[in-house]
């Protein structure tokens, strides 16, 4: 019951938040969304971390005659994605409260609409399930960032929804297929799934059909290019949704969908993807040193980083997993901390040109404190966040091929280039026309922050809070993979 | 009193179909090459009656009803089409003067 | 078979370990937060403060752990990161060499504090500098008290962070940022290096911690093993990085840009040994490698003499100072590639005294120039600052390793060591040596002798620096001239105090491979010989300073003159910056705009664009059969049908 009342609670909080006009709405948002966390953290606290099972289940008859169940449960990676998505989406929503968006009731319930889609993806147990949060997820998103974005929003969101429609029906496609193969009166339940005896070839194209729908959503290189694009336009709110939450979903999807449903196909293409992902780490980092549009700086950081992830995942060993996992987290909570940090800058200077920015360290020191502490996890510095995630996805990618461990690892150094880069363009330096009034963080900025920051450091000093509550889950899989 | 069945029986199903063949060419034909949107009609009708006609010499060589059940139909929705068909021609009628199907090509690209 | 003590876990000390860089931290959390709020005397209170008290435990310890027989040990807080069977503790380690790090980094760090406390007061920064520092102490501390690679790597990243904090602490100026992310970048170069070693040798040992990889190597079998050569290397690089060898030098001359406290702190005392610590902790890795030693000490005395040749030619107070220090790196990576490990770590601690000295010494004649930095607008100051100027006489003496000063001991135990390795490294440390003598008299002489040449309004404003910044001044003086008999050679019919007190670290290595690290036994007219030939090299440097700056009152050529090709190269510093900036910077730059312009933008998602034109192109063709002609449909269906009907029947 609990899962399902994490599921639905935002749905409905949306439902009342559309109905009410005015600047109330957002206020609703907020506590609805806070409501939503305190129930994750009682989730969290009656969760056993002991088991690999799914917990909290809950299995109703859903397309009873087709054998589609309205399956949901959580696990421990389960449970940290839903944990990353209620932490998140609070803070994503007090972020707003400077901006005055028009039809504000629209654009909250869409948020919390989303909200429901995510955690729908993170708690499905059933194929089509899956899918339906997959798709129901993007759409609340494409509105907010089709409405309320930048000038070119409209092309750029086309773009963004065509592409991840497009890569979701080839694993709508894959996805009944494998229906078809269940035994009896077939099933779409994930563990029916995982046990399929499929021949290598088999498995081999629906890798295919799988990875791309996946791909596209993290993205993977070369699926990425809807991506810079689409962060840049959106609005803030918009942009930290889908690079500190959706793009879990296509992490996860591998995670859960892919690698124990097809380990064979996994075991002939795994080379490959690794090496498009690590080309993705050092192909974004170079590109993001010579960007000068913060936004878009961050959305080729944040593709690199994903590239890191991913390159780990399928190293299919411990360190690479619960890496990956930790690295999820890690990467959530900065690049919402990161978008967090340049929408101050903008909504206080009006641009995201590097070039036009300097000095803005001399009046704030708060903001400088906050910025730097969210780029120092971003560029994996020990004893923040992104150190833990970086340092297990390096090793496994090192375990899996020392030389491609070597390459991924360019990230470090790459991600120190260009995140100094901005930082110094952006911070210090003498003041520009632009940043000669700048005022430092409001209450409101600081209560943001503030939760991030103590992530970064939480995760960074005490990883084992979060890698204990994944390890069985993590076990788990690497048993139905290596069966 | 001969069963209607019987009576068509007594006519071999070769002329049946190369009778309803005809007509169906002649309906074909005209709806191709006639402008007059009523014609056009008739001729769409003419193509309706010739598989009317085929479906009810079937049903009853092969004594199954249910062709000719089908033909019923076919004739009830026949009559709606006419009623909906004919509506638009007045109305076409009425905005442009004339009947002439070549005239009717604004619904493109 | 060498015994070795395997340190015990010792609960009841974990607090006072603890302590040690919970101390610093604290300053920095309370001097990071109060940065504006708090008055300039709580910030130096703070500050100061928490180191001392940092250093008095560490006192207490060292008196504590030879009390009770030297027993190394271990402190346990909690377990940091666990994935599999990769453990990675939140533990320290307490052992001779820990110790001895321990008391150099707390105690020059403090003295350091006490002098920052005079020489930023005037800045509005104060609060952060102190901030900055602390930190510093903290990630410093824990690179050497941690008991496993990670978590060295964690205080190795952090002092790094501190560096790129403390270079750019002027933030309004651009090019000291550059200097700072140059500083930072270059490091990371190195940390990447040092990050695959950890993962190598957890491939290898199946841990991180010291004593299993330890342990595990002592049993090792086979010498040169492809594994252990690329562990060692890839070690190696992270140290190169930090510890400023070739070929990642660059960074620390231009760190020079940060406040001169900050130069003597960490990039000459403290955070640049630390590629010497890490070796020297993993000296059983190393002793298993020879290959790598040998490239350590070619890359060691290449570095030394390289160094030594830029700083001969520098105007800069602190970039002779700083190209002193890469060039006595160098040998202290020398001593180690020659397997002389404890001479290595004797040079680590009299280097840190007598150049922590002399860029406080050099700072307090900036101080007093009114941040003048060029010697050539220097002169005379001996009689306006006679503390500064006894002092880093001292300190020059000790540099140029003239007896009794303890530069002397711990440069000329290494050179003997090398001799006895190799005779041509020998010659080069020796030129070496007689290089760095010459280029600290020629500093010495232009600063504080002769005439003043600087402006009138310095002039007047030249005074003797306040008791904080004399008083380290001193308290280093005296330990650059005793410092060096805890390391009196054997000759001397003294004990060899600190190698005595290190070599328990050393007994994995014995194991390991037992004879490598043999002490070296040179006969006593052969040890005199080598004395006598350094020091005899420095004394003649000396004079031909003498000569040049005094007698014949040389003064170094200003920007617009010409000089000839060798010193216009060494003046440039071989134009290695210019090579590197060719080499790899510009390329990458090219290359960024290069990803984006072409293969990301036209390429990548030129395809994809390409496959929605393709759609919109075919939909924009196909359109034109709707032509809105009813008989054509009907023509078109009617064809469409007799050609089905026609497929189906004939064919």
């Amino acid at each position: 019951m609990m899962t399902a009342l994490l599921l639905f609670w935002p749905a409905l909080a949306g439902i009342l938040v559309l109905l009410i006009k005015g600047k109330g709405a957002k206020t609703v948002a907020f506590v609805a969304a806070l409501v939503e966390f305190a129930f994750a953290l009682f989730a969290v606290s009656g969760f056993d971390t002991l088991s690999a099972h799914a917990q909290f289940a809950l299995n109703l008859p859903w397309i009873e005659s087709a054998g589609i169940r309205f399956s949901i449960g959580m696990d421990g990676i389960s449970l940290l994605m839903v944990l990353l998505t209620t932490f998140l989406i609070p803070l994503i929503v007090l972020s707003s409260f400077k901006h005055e968006y028009r039809s504000p009731n629209v654009f909250y319930a869409l948020i919390l609409f989303m909200q429901t889609g995510l955690i729908g993806v993170f708690v499905a147990l059933d194929a089509f399930l899956f899918y339906f949060f997959w798709e129901v997820a993007l759409i609340p998103v494409y509105f907010i960032a089709a409405i309320w974005g930048g000038a070119n929003r409209v092309p750029v969101t086309f773009k963004f929804f065509v592409y991840t429609i497009f890569g979701s029906l080839f694993m709508l496609a894959a996805f009944v297929y494998l229906y078809f193969q269940t035994p009896g009166s077939h099933s779409s339940d994930v563990n029916t799934f995982y046990q399929l005896p499929l021949d290598a070839a088999t498995q081999s194209w629906i890798f295919w059909f799988l990875f791309v729908a996946f791909a596209i959503k993290m993205p993977v290189f070369p699926f990425h290019t809807w991506q810079p694009d689409t962060y840049t336009e959106s609005p803030p709110q918009a942009s930290m949704l889908l690079a500190g939450i959706m793009l879990k979903m296509g992490i996860y999807g591998v995670i859960r969908w892919l690698l124990p449903v097809v380990p064979l196909g996994v075991s002939q293409w795994d080379e490959l993807v690794l090496i498009l992902a690590i080309i993705g780490i050092v192909y974004g980092s170079v590109i993001a040193i010579r960007q000068h549009d913060l936004k878009r700086l961050i959305a080729y950081s944040s593709f690199a980083h994903v590239g890191l992830i991913a390159a780990g995942i399928f190293t299919l060993n411990e360190q690479g997993l619960q890496g990956g996992v930790i690295q999820m987290l890690s990467h959530g909570i900065n690049v919402v901390g990161l978008f967090f940090i340049i929408d101050i800058i903008f909504s206080r200077t009006q641009t995201r040109e590097i070039n036009n920015l300097g000095g803005i360290t001399q009046t704030t020191p708060a903001l400088s404190i906050f910025f730097m502490i969210l780029m120092l996890g971003s560029i994996a510095l020990p004893l923040t966040n992104g150190f833990v995630g970086e340092f297990l996805l390096l090793s496994g990618v090192f375990q899996y091929n020392n030389w491609f461990g070597g390459i991924a690892g360019l990230t470090i150094i790459l991600g120190a280039v260009y995140m100094l880069r901005m930082f110094q363009g952006v911070m210090f330096g003498t003041k520009t026309a632009n940043t000669d009034n700048f005022t430092d963080l409001t209450l409101n900025e600081k209560a943001v922050l503030i939760p991030l920051v103590i992530m970064v450091f939480w995760i960074g000093l005490f990883p084992n809070t979060f890698l204990s509550i994944s390890e069985p889950a993590v076990g788990n899989l690497l048993n139905i993979i290596n069966r | 009193m001969n069963q209607i069945p019987e009576v068509i029986r007594t006519i071999p199903l070769n002329y049946y179909l190369f009778f309803s063949t005809a007509l169906f060419a002649i309906g074909v034909i005209g709806v191709l090459t006639r402008r007059n949107a009523i014609v056009v009609f008739m001729c769409v009708e003419l193509m309706l009656n010739a598989v009317n006609l085929l479906l009810t010499a079937f049903a009853s060589y092969r004594a199954d009803a249910n062709g000719q059940v089908f033909v019923f139909f076919i004739m009830a929705v026949a009559a709606a089409e006419v009623c909906v068909g004919l509506a638009i021609i007045v109305m076409t009628y009425r905005n442009i003067r004339s009947t002439d199907v070549q005239l009717l090509n604004y619904l493109k690209w | 078979m060498q015994e070795i003590v395997m340190p015990i876990n010792k609960q009841e000390m974990a607090l006072l370990c603890l302590l040690i860089p919970l101390l610093p931290l604290l300053g920095f959390i309370l001097n990071g937060l109060g940065n504006r709020k708090l008055s300039k005397g709580i910030v130096r209170i703070v500050g100061c403060s928490t180191v001392l008290a940092s250093f008095l435990i560490a006192v207490y310890l060292f008196f504590d752990f030879t009390a009770n027989g030297s027993q190394p040990y271990i402190a346990d807080f909690y377990n940091w990161i666990s994935v599999g069977t990769l453990e990675i503790g939140f533990t320290f380690l307490i052992d001779q060499l820990t110790l001895l790090m321990l008391l150099m980094v707390t105690g020059i760090g403090f003295l350091i504090h006490v002098y920052s406390a005079g020489y930023m007061n005037h800045d509005e920064g104060f609060g952060k500098f102190f901030a900055f520092l602390n930190l510093f102490m903290f990630s410093m501390l824990l690179l050497v008290m941690g008991s496993n690679y990670v978590l060295m790597f964690v205080g190795w990243e952090g002092v790094g962070l501190c560096s790129y904090l403390l270079i750019g602490f002027w933030n309004t100026n651009t090019s000291y940022n550059n200097a700072a992310k140059k500083a930072f970048i270059m490091n990371r170069i190195g940390d990447l290096g040092f990050l695959l070693g950890i993962f190598l040798i957890f491939i290898t040992f199946g841990s991180v911690s010291y004593q299993q990889v330890f342990l595990e190597a002592s049993n090792y079998t086979g010498v040169d093993t492809p594994v252990m050569i690329t562990i060692t290397l890839l070690l190696f690089v992270g140290a190169m990085g930090k510890s400023a060898q070739i070929p990642l030098f660059t960074w620390l001359p231009d760190a020079m840009a940060g406040p001169t406290p900050v130069s003597a702190l960490i990039h000459a005392a403290t955070m640049v040994t630390a590629g010497i610590y890490m070796v020297l902790r993993s000296n059983v890795l190393y002793v298993l490698a020879p290959t790598t030693l040998e490239i350590i000490a070619i890359i060691g005395v290449a570095t030394a003499l390289v160094a030594a040749t830029i700083g001969l030619a520098q105007n800069d107070i602190k970039k002779v100072l700083a190209y002193s220090t890469v060039s006595q790196l160098g040998y202290m990576f020398l001593a180690l590639g020659v397997m002389a490990f404890s001479s290595s770590i004797f040079h680590v601690l009299t280097h840190a005294f007598f150049k922590a000295l002399l860029f406080l010494g050099a700072g307090s004649v900036i101080h007093a120039m009114s941040n003048e930095q060029d010697i050539r607008y220097m002169g005379g100051l001996r009689k306006a600052l006679p503390i500064t100027f006894i002092t880093f006489l001292i300190g020059t003496l000790a540099i140029s390793g003239i007896p009794p000063f303890a530069g002397f001991f711990s440069k000329d135990e290494l050179l003997a060591y090398t001799y006895h390795h190799n005779k041509i490294m020998w010659a080069l440390g020796v030129i070496t040596s007689f290089m760095t003598a010459f280029y600290m008299f020629r500093l010495l002489f232009l600063t504080f002798f002769g005439e003043f040449r600087g402006t009138d309004a310095q002039r007047s404003h030249l005074h003797e620096s306040p008791a904080s910044m004399t008083a380290p001044l001193v308290i280093l003086a005296i330990l650059s001239t005793v410092g060096g008999f805890i390391g009196m050679p054997e000759i001397f019919g003294a004990e060899h105090v600190l190698g005595n007190y290190l070599s328990p670290i050393f007994n994995f290595a014995r194991r390991a491979n037992g004879p490598a690290i043999e002490p070296v036994q040179l006969d006593h007219a052969t040890e005199y010989l080598l004395m006598a030939v350094s020091v005899g090299v420095a004394v003649i440097a000396i004079i031909i300073a003498y000569v040049m700056y005094i007698s014949k009152r040389t003064v170094p050529a200003s920007e617009d003159q010409r000089l000839s090709p060798v010193h216009n190269l060494i003046y440039h510093k071989y134009y290695i910056d210019e090579i590197y900036n060719t080499l790899f910077v510009l390329p990458l730059m090219w290359l960024s705009s290069i990803f984006y312009k072409v293969l990301d933008t036209i390429v990548v998602d030129g395809i994809v664009n390409g496959l929605g034109k393709f759609v919109m192109v075919s939909g924009r063709t196909m359109r034109y059969a709707q032509s809105g002609a009813i008989g054509f449909y009907v023509m078109m269906m009617v064809f469409s049908i007799v050609l089905i009907l026609f497929l189906n029947f004939f064919i």
